[in-house]
């Protein structure tokens, strides 16, 4: 019998091995893994690249994991809000690098990394320093330029439901992130709010296919 | 002349979108917009973060943090509303199937090149979210914005100073005092003189050569 349901949030980070890239779902705190980023910091590795459209705010969630000293590379589409001084702070001391990318362009590398695609041509920030140095191509009379595929070690995700097979289906706009990057890392951990019973899920409602998880972690709503 | 308020220069641009368009509004300014879009007329706003058919502000105590619009706050679902990941969200702004979006912006040029996310100033924590996409992507891009920086300089420019977001792709431009159209060949052509400047004085704002 397959089950990727795992007891703990211990065992759900289990082998995370410094110098990991990790992709973190969520926009804002909408659909943020926010127990598996504290439990990661627990887990000890360090040197890791992350992958989140913010950076964090206050002192906990990603915050959180910048303030231990764990991310050595942040890619990131709008790192600077209201509250993000964790953020704000270690980078103007440099004690973390950031490659800014606009927000389609994010989540589009991260689709191409999962779709087995090599990078692809977009509109998106031709003409300004986001496309300094980067291929352009010039399509139908258009400029383009090239963006690169995002792969990723281990993908931290938050779902509403999960079978143990590891068919996802979200809540609301806490969707955003987590199916692409369910499908872009070796290794995609799940924090559900509740798990059902194989079958439950309508079929024509997964969005997130169970082949793209390999492990889903229960954790208390509302925490 | 008779400037218009924030609240004036939403309603004014909120007129101009007909019934059917699909909507995007950046965060900030833009969002007041929807609160004088015409209640006889379906709008589909949509917001980046992964929804089609956004509702109002929910009701004190109705909050649901998981249905937020592009500046976290909280807001509804409307009847035939949907939910889609980001990828797709994007999709919809890159591949051209929003009809409009409305941004703020520190500069727009007259050949329509658009700068809004960055004062380059050193030390600036930078930032820039969905405004590259939505630029390159939207049919049409609308700006909402104050005819003039708080020192008296026009942000309507014959070339922007700022980083820029895109190029050639803003299509008209709501302010205090007027509402400017871009035309091919960096012709700025003024549609609706909201204040009553006048041509010589809308020219004198500007610095620029307008056409009425």
């Amino acid at each position: 019998m397959i089950s990727k349901i795992v007891n703990d949030l211990e065992a759900a980070l289990a082998g995370v091995k410094d110098g990991s890239t990790v992709l973190l779902g969520g926009f804002g705190g909408a659909g943020q893994a926010h127990e598996l980023l504290q439990a990661l910091i627990d887990q000890g590795a360090r040197d890791l690249t992350i992958v989140s459209n913010n950076a964090g705010s206050g002192t906990t969630g990603i915050a959180a994991l910048l303030a231990a000293g764990k991310v050595r590379k942040i890619i990131c589409s709008f790192p600077r809000q209201a509250d993000s001084h964790v953020f704000d702070g270690l980078y103007r001391a440099g004690k973390v690098e950031l490659e800014l990318v606009p927000q389609g362009t994010l989540a589009e590398r991260i689709r191409a990394g999962g779709a087995g695609i090599g990078g692809f041509f977009t509109r998106t920030a031709v003409g300004t320093e986001l496309a300094a140095g980067k291929e352009i191509r010039n399509i139908d009379g258009e400029d383009y330029v090239f963006e690169s595929p995002i792969k990723a070690d281990v993908a931290l995700i938050k779902a509403h439901k999960a079978d143990r097979w590891g068919n996802l289906v979200y809540n609301k706009t806490a969707r955003n992130f987590g199916p692409i990057m369910a499908t872009a890392a070796k290794m995609t951990v799940v924090q559900v709010d509740e798990i059902v019973e194989l079958g439950e899920l309508d079929p024509e409602a997964i969005v997130t296919p169970s082949l793209y998880v390999h492990r889903v972690v229960r954790v208390n709503k509302k925490v | 002349m008779k400037r218009i308020s924030r609240e004036q220069i939403a309603e004014r641009l909120a007129q101009d979108i007909p019934e059917g368009a699909t909507v995007n509004l950046g965060i900030g300014l833009p969002t007041q917009v929807a609160n004088y879009l015409p209640a006889d007329k379906e709008i589909f706003l949509q917001s980046e973060n992964g929804v089609l058919g956004m509702g109002p502000a929910p009701a004190p105590g109705e909050e649901d943090y998981d249905l937020v619009n592009a500046g976290k706050q909280p807001v509804t679902l409307l009847k035939g509303g949907s939910f889609f990941h980001h990828a797709d969200s994007f999709n919809m702004m890159r591949g051209g199937h929003l009809d409009i979006c409305v941004l703020g912006a520190f500069q727009v040029s007259r050949w329509g090149d658009l700068a809004n996310w960055s004062t380059g100033e050193p030390g600036a924590i930078p930032a820039v979210g969905g405004a590259m996409d939505l630029a390159a992507g939207a049919k049409d891009v609308y700006i909402m914005m104050e005819l003039q920086t708080k020192s008296g300089e026009s942000k309507l420019v014959e070339q922007c100073t700022y980083p820029l977001t895109g190029l050639k792709c803003v299509s008209r431009i709501y302010t205090d005092v007027a509402v400017f159209q871009i035309e091919p060949g960096g012709v700025v052509r003024v549609v609706d003189d909201v204040s009553g400047a006048g041509q010589d004085e809308l020219k004198r704002l500007t610095g620029l050569d307008l056409v009425f």
